[in-house]
C-alpha cells in the first residue's frame, strides 16, 4: 500500500466519534468608524497613517516623504516610479528597491491588516525586498474584523494572498520589538478612493 | 533509548540566575500581554469554543477533508507527497531537491521539521540548509534546538546572541546591541533569498476548501522564501487542515493573541498555487499522528495551533527552560504530545507540572492539557516507568493521605520535625522537593490543632 493510502486507512480507523461543524457568526458588532478604529489599529502594529496631499499629486508627495529614496517601484497607475515593473524579470531584481507602491483591496479595521494578492503586487515581492511600502486604500473598503475579511470569499481565490499589517517586525532577542526585520522597514498608509 | 532526566536537565538552567529570571519575566509578559488581548474581546471564550469545535469535527472527518484537500491543492497545480514518517518526509523532500537540481534551501520556521530532524539529514546529503527567523537562525547557528515553538531563542540573552554571531557570521563581539544584531541578520541573510533554489515553510492552517496553506509570521521571511526561489515546499502535519477559508478567522483573531498578546500577525499568508515557471510541492506528514488520533484520551492535543500560550504561562516551564524537556515540544504541549512518540525516554516529563491547570485555561482550542498530564502519569505509573525513588516516595504518600489517622500524627509530628532536622537529611538528593527550595518555617498548631482550639467548642 502506498504511504497515502496507509496514513487515510489509519485516520478512517482512527477517527473518534463524528462532531458537528459549528456555524460561525460575524461578530459584526463593533464595525462603527471603521477608518478611526482602522488607524489606531495599523498605528499599535508599527505602521502610519498619511493623509493624501490636497493638491492630489501623489508622486511627488510620496518623493517628499522619502526624500533619500533612489530607487521607487510603483504597482499603481496614480504613482510614477522609477523602475517599471513591466521589466521585471526575476522576482530578486527587485533588490534594490527603497520605496514600493501598491493599492490594497481592502483593510480590516479590528488589526489594521491590508489584503494585498499577486494581482495587486504584480511581482510579489515589491511586498518584501522593498525598504518601504506605501498602500494606497479606499476608506470606503475597510471591513470591521477578521471575520468579514474571510468573507470576502473570491479574494481567496488568488494564487498568493497576504494580510500585511505593519512592517516587518521581530522581538526574538530578548523581546525588543524591532521594524524592519526581514521584509520592510515601514509601512505607510494613504486613504485614497480609486482615481 | 536513555531516559530523559528532565530536573536533572533544568538544575543547569536554574543556576544560571540572570538567564532564569529574565527567562521567567519574559515569557510571564507574554502572558500578560495575551490576557490583555483577551479581555479586550468580548467574543473570547466564545472564539475558544468555536476553535474547539471546529477541530474536534474536522479531526472527526480527517480522512475526507485530506482527500479534498488533496484535491483542490492538485487541481492548483501543487504537488502533493504523503510522508508515513520523518525518515520519509526527508527523503522526500531530499528527492524534490535533487531533482530539480537543488542545492540551497531557505527556510521559515516549522515545527514539523524539527520533529523531522530535516537540517542535518539534508546537510549531510550536500544540501545548504539556512534558517530564515531570527530566533531560529541563532539557534541554527549556536547548534541548538529552538526552546521554544513560538521564540525559539527565548531562552538566550543579547551576551549570547553577540557571542553566537560573532563566532558564526562575523559581527563585533563588543557590540550586543540588539538592534545591531539583528540588522546584521538581515544583512547576512539577504543574499541567501536572492540565490536560493528552494524554499521552505510549514504551515499554520491548511484550508481543505481551497487547497491553501498558511503561514503566519512577522519577518517577512516565509514570504521571501516562498516568493523568491522557483521551487517552493510546505511541510504539513495532517491535523493542520482546516474546513474551509471562513474558518480562518476564528483562529487567526487567537493565534497571535494567545502567543505573543499582538491583534495579529505582520503577515498571514496564503499560498494557494505556484507562480509561473515555478513548482510548489507540499508533503503531508503522520509521523505518529494517526495513531495519536486513536488513543482515547489524548486525541485532544491534535487540536493544538502551536501557540505556546501553556509554555508561557507554565510555572514549570517557565523556570526549567524548553532545552531541558530534551524533546522537539516543550511545556505543557510537549509534555502531552512527546510520551506518544516515545513512552520511555518521554516518561519524566508529565511530572514536569504542579497541575495548576494554568495551561488549559489559556489554551484557545481548549485542549484539556492538566487532565491529560495527570493520565499520562497513571499509564506511566502502571507501566513502571517512574524512576525508583519517586515510586518509593509515591508508595509511601499514597498509605500516609489514605488514611486520616496517619495523616494526622504524620502533620503534627512534621512540624516538629522539620525545626529538628539537621540540613543534610532536609535537603539531600533523595528529597527532590528540598533541592530548589528552602521549606518555610513550620506554624505553630496544624490547621486540625488550630480549629479544634478556636472553632471546635461550637
Amino acid at each position: 500500500m502506498s504511504s497515502r493510502d496507509e496514513i487515510l486507512s489509519r485516520v478512517r480507523r482512527n477517527q473518534p466519534a463524528p462532531q458537528p461543524l459549528p456555524d460561525v457568526p460575524a461578530f459584526d458588532g463593533a464595525t462603527g468608524f471603521a477608518l478611526e478604529r482602522f488607524k489606531a489599529a495599523v498605528v499599535r502594529m508599527g505602521g502610519r497613517v498619511v493623509d493624501p496631499p490636497e493638491d492630489g499629486n501623489l508622486t511627488s508627495f510620496i518623493r517628499r516623504l522619502f526624500p533619500d529614496a533612489k530607487v521607487i517601484c510603483s504597482a499603481v497607475p496614480e504613482v510614477q516610479g522609477n523602475r517599471p515593473l513591466t521589466r521585471v524579470r526575476a522576482p530578486a531584481e527587485l533588490e534594490d528597491v527603497d520605496v514600493g507602491i501598491v493599492r490594497a483591496v481592502f483593510g480590516v479595521g479590528e488589526t489594521g491588516s491590508v489584503w494585498l494578492t499577486d494581482r495587486e503586487f504584480g511581482v510579489n515581492t515589491l511586498g518584501f525586498l522593498a525598504q518601504h511600502l506605501v498602500v494606497l486604500l479606499d476608506p470606503a473598503r475597510i471591513v470591521g474584523n477578521m471575520h468579514q475579511a474571510y468573507r470576502e470569499r473570491a479574494q481567496f481565490d488568488a494564487r498568493y494572498g497576504v494580510f500585511m499589517t505593519g512592517p516587518s517586525a521581530t522581538a526574538d532577542i530578548e523581546g525588543i520589538l524591532i521594524h524592519g526585520a526581514q521584509g520592510i522597514r515601514s509601512m505607510t498608509i494613504i486613504p485614497i478612493a480609486l482615481p | 533509548m536513555k531516559r530523559i532526566d528532565h530536573s536533572e536537565a533544568s538544575s543547569k538552567f536554574i543556576k544560571a540566575k540572570d538567564h532564569l529570571d529574565f527567562h521567567d519575566k519574559r515569557l510571564w509578559d507574554l502572558r500578560k500581554k495575551r490576557d490583555r488581548e483577551s479581555e479586550h474581546l468580548p467574543e473570547w471564550e466564545e472564539l475558544r469554543t468555536l476553535a474547539s469545535a471546529i477541530k474536534e469535527h474536522t479531526l472527526t472527518h480527517l480522512a475526507d477533508y485530506l482527500e479534498e484537500f488533496e484535491r483542490n491543492a492538485i487541481a492548483n497545480g501543487a504537488h502533493v507527497h504523503w510522508a508515513m514518517d520523518a525518515a520519509e518526509h526527508n527523503q522526500i523532500v531530499l528527492d524534490i531537491m535533487r531533482s530539480r537540481g537543488a542545492r540551497t534551501l531557505v527556510k521559515a520556521k516549522s515545527m514539523l521539521t524539527d520533529e523531522c530532524d530535516m537540517r542535518p539529514f539534508l546537510e549531510n546529503r550536500g544540501i545548504e540548509v539556512m534558517e530564515t527567523d531570527l530566533g531560529e537562525r541563532i539557534q541554527q547557528l549556536d547548534d541548538e534546538p529552538p526552546s521554544h515553538i513560538v521564540v525559539p531563542a527565548v531562552h538566550k540573552l543579547r551576551g549570547d546572541v553577540a557571542r553566537v554571531f560573532s563566532e558564526t557570521i562575523g559581527t563585533d563581539p563588543k557590540n550586543s546591541d540588539v538592534h545591531y544584531l539583528a540588522e546584521s541578520q538581515r544583512q547576512h541573510t539577504r543574499p541567501y533569498f536572492l540565490k536560493a533554489d528552494a524554499g521552505m515553510t510549514g504551515a499554520n492552517f491548511a484550508v481543505a476548501e481551497t487547497g491553501s496553506i498558511v503561514v503566519c509570521t512577522n519577518e517577512g521571511n516565509a514570504d521571501l522564501s516562498v516568493n523568491l526561489p522557483r521551487l517552493y515546499i510546505a511541510s504539513v502535519g495532517i491535523e493542520k487542515i482546516i474546513p474551509r477559508i471562513e474558518h480562518l478567522g476564528v483562529f487567526v483573531r487567537m493565534l497571535s493573541r494567545s502567543a505573543l498578546g499582538s491583534p495579529i500577525t505582520q503577515l498571514t499568508s496564503h499560498f494557494r498555487a505556484p507562480r509561473d515557471g515555478t513548482e510548489m510541492h507540499i508533503v503531508l506528514v503522520d509521523n505518529g499522528r494517526s495513531g495519536r488520533l486513536g488513543m482515547a484520551d489524548f486525541w485532544y492535543s491534535l487540536k493544538c495551533i502551536r501557540c505556546g500560550a501553556c509554555m508561557n504561562t507554565c510555572p514549570v516551564y517557565r523556570r526549567s527552560g524548553g532545552l531541558s524537556y530534551g524533546a522537539t515540544y516543550s511545556g505543557p504541549i510537549g509534555v502531552i504530545i512527546d510520551p506518544t512518540f516515545n513512552l520511555r525516554k518521554y516518561s519524566s516529563l508529565p511530572f514536569a507540572s504542579t497541575l495548576n491547570g494554568s495551561c488549559t485555561s489559556v489554551c484557545p482550542v481548549r485542549i484539556n492539557i492538566h487532565e491529560q498530564i495527570y493520565k499520562w502519569r497513571q499509564i506511566i505509573a502502571e507501566r513502571h516507568q517512574l524512576p525508583f525513588v519517586k515510586q518509593e516516595a509515591m508508595r509511601v504518600a499514597g498509605k500516609v493521605l489514605s488514611s486520616p489517622k496517619l495523616y494526622r500524627a504524620a502533620v503534627e509530628t512534621a512540624g516538629t520535625g522539620i525545626e529538628h532536622l539537621p540540613r543534610f537529611m532536609m535537603y539531600s538528593r533523595l528529597n527532590a522537593w528540598g533541592r530548589q527550595r528552602d521549606v518555610p518555617a513550620a506554624p505553630q498548631l496544624t490547621f486540625r490543632q488550630w480549629y479544634l482550639k478556636n472553632r471546635g467548642k461550637r
